[in-house]
């Protein structure tokens, strides 16, 4: 029986593309709107949430996701304006990471459950988490679907934007929670610290590749499938960490992009 | 002129104060349905929160609007608003066709499922203003006066009776200038769409506007380009020694600001020079 019949790797495989789906949609509103920073403090009190839950007994990926949604609220109500939203992230992933250094002093089993947390687990999932990341992956395509057009408007053109009624704080809020339950997702393939390879990097080589803004997406979401499933098998086969794997697959797709895609800086001063 | 309805805007002793700061006082202005109004005045004396408090984005701190007849609300559809112009990341994946898209479903909730409806008025709008050709390159990458197009496109795509324009002009060159408000011109006159025009510089405008609004902190005046700009009312208003001078059909201003972001006399260095 070869490695892919065992039952873990197949529940990593559909973890693994259901993350990929999510993150590769969400991506392309991550790099229009500047956020790389949310994401980045979101993982990180994610961690923090996860070390509490071990603390207490519960599920990691239960306070991870507890964790970001909670992050999420309070950079929402914190910061409002764009100068002040990097801040608000600033200080609550400080504060975050703080609380997890305490808990990380607590608890005296923890240090192989923090590198899980910090690096990815993708090949300890269980069925449930299987069941649980699909759950909240519908979550999140179908609140993007909800506020695909009036999210697009006010990211690539806010005046105008807030002139024809669209609410740009919900809009925004709204956002952050979707971001905060991609996050969450995508920290249990990749780790908290590599969620950008999965929420950045796709997104930016799709964008070198088309300016249409659906097919930026549907490219964002093919990468991310690839940087996955790839990832996936080249640590089934190795047993290296699967992140590593994902972030290098993830890597290379973006310098290709960016060295001979249609919008690479070359190709454009030539078509001016 | 349209006669009979409600007047397009209506102010009545409207004050705004920013911050604590009295912005204009006491201004009362009827913006008749169909007309040109271009609003001028040095920079930093609430242009732009003019057309934010007809928009509905900015309440008054004293005295009435309204608009159309009824207190203004945020995403009025009968309002096209071509915000001052901010240049795109050219990186940013959003054609030209989809930026006009915004202004007919940008607003709603949801996916578009039937592209095609909106295909058609997008490209009707986009051939209107001879902007078909760049509607498919990413708006980052184009010139300012191909942007400036753009968003005069998606303004006018929901065929709006009022259009709102802050500094359209800004950035072009004389014959992108003459061009907008051709555009812009031509919509007044063939919708009989009031359009209310801030503007630094009155002389592109001048074969177009019926009146002119001109704010100056503590005081204001309204009326038709040949009231406004003489050297008495202009000194009226800005406490100052005014001189207007006329030359081919251009205005030149000495001894204030006429407008916002370049000084005046740079500004009209082709009719001095």
């Amino acid at each position: 029986m070869s490695l892919w019949h065992y039952a873990f790797v197949q529940q990593a495989l559909v973890a693994g593309a259901v993350t990929a789906i999510v993150a590769g949609f969400v991506g392309p509103f991550v790099t229009a709107r500047n956020m790389g920073f949310a994401v980045h403090g979101l993982a990180e009190v994610g961690f923090t949430g996860a070390a509490g839950a071990v603390l207490v007994g519960l599920p990691a990926e239960l306070g991870l996701l507890a964790a970001c949604f909670a992050a999420a609220l309070a950079i929402g109500v914190l910061g409002v304006r764009l100068r002040e939203r990097d801040i608000a992230i600033g200080t609550i992933l400080a504060f975050g990471l703080g609380l997890g250094v305490l808990f990380l002093s607590l608890y005296t089993r923890y240090a192989t459950e923090a590198f899980s947390i910090l690096f990815g687990t993708i090949m300890a999932v269980s069925r449930d988490d299987v069941v649980r990341s699909a759950v909240v992956g519908a979550v999140v395509l179908v609140a993007l679907a909800v506020v695909y057009r009036p999210l697009r408007f006010a990211t690539v053109d806010p005046e105008a934007a807030e002139a024809r009624g669209v609410p740009m704080r919900l809009i925004s809020a709204v956002f952050l929670l979707i971001l905060a339950l991609a996050v969450a997702e995508a920290a249990q393939v990749v780790g908290v610290l590599l969620v950008l390879t999965l929420l950045i990097t796709p997104a930016g080589a799709a964008q070198r590749l088309t300016p249409h803004p659906g097919l930026v997406i549907l490219y964002s979401i093919v990468i991310a499938v690839v940087a996955t499933g790839g990832g996936i098998a080249c640590g089934v086969v190795t047993s290296l960490p699967v992140s590593f794997f994902v972030a290098s697959i993830s890597l290379a797709v973006y310098l290709t992009a960016r060295l001979i895609g249609p919008r690479a800086p070359a190709a454009r001063r030539a078509a001016a | 002129m349209i006669t009979g309805g409600p007047p397009a805007v209506r102010l009545e002793r409207a004050s705004l104060r920013l911050g604590g700061r009295p912005i204009w006082t006491d201004v009362s202005l009827t913006v008749a349905a169909g007309e040109f109004l271009a609003v001028i005045g040095p920079n930093g004396v609430g242009k732009t929160s003019l057309l934010r408090v007809v928009l509905g984005l900015q309440s008054l701190s004293a005295g009435t609007v309204q608009v159309g007849g009824r207190a203004p609300r945020p995403g009025n559809a009968a309002i096209g608003y071509v915000p001052q112009q901010r240049a795109f990341d050219p990186d940013l994946p959003i054609r030209g066709r989809d930026l006009v898209g915004f202004g007919l479903n940008g607003h709603r909730w949801g996916v578009t499922v039937r592209p095609e409806g909106v295909r058609k008025r997008v490209d009707g709008i986009l051939r209107r203003l001879d902007a078909a050709r760049y509607a498919d390159a990413p708006v980052g990458q184009l010139s300012g006066g191909e942007q400036q197009r753009l968003r005069i496109a998606q303004a006018l795509v929901g065929d709006p009776t009022i259009l709102l324009c802050d500094e359209p002009l800004l950035s072009l060159d004389l014959h992108f200038q003459q061009v907008i408000v051709q555009v812009i011109a031509d919509w007044n006159r063939s919708r009989g769409a009031t359009v209310i025009f801030v503007t630094h510089d009155i002389n592109p405008l001048l074969s177009a506007v019926d009146r002119i609004l001109l704010l100056a902190g503590a005081r204001w005046a309204a009326g038709s380009p040949d009231e406004i700009l003489t050297s008495e009312t202009l000194s009226r208003v800005y406490g100052l020694p005014v001189e207007v001078l006329r030359h081919r059909g251009r205005v030149l201003v000495v001894g204030a600001e006429l407008g916002g972001h370049e000084p005046v006399l740079a500004a009209h260095e082709d009719v001095i020079g």
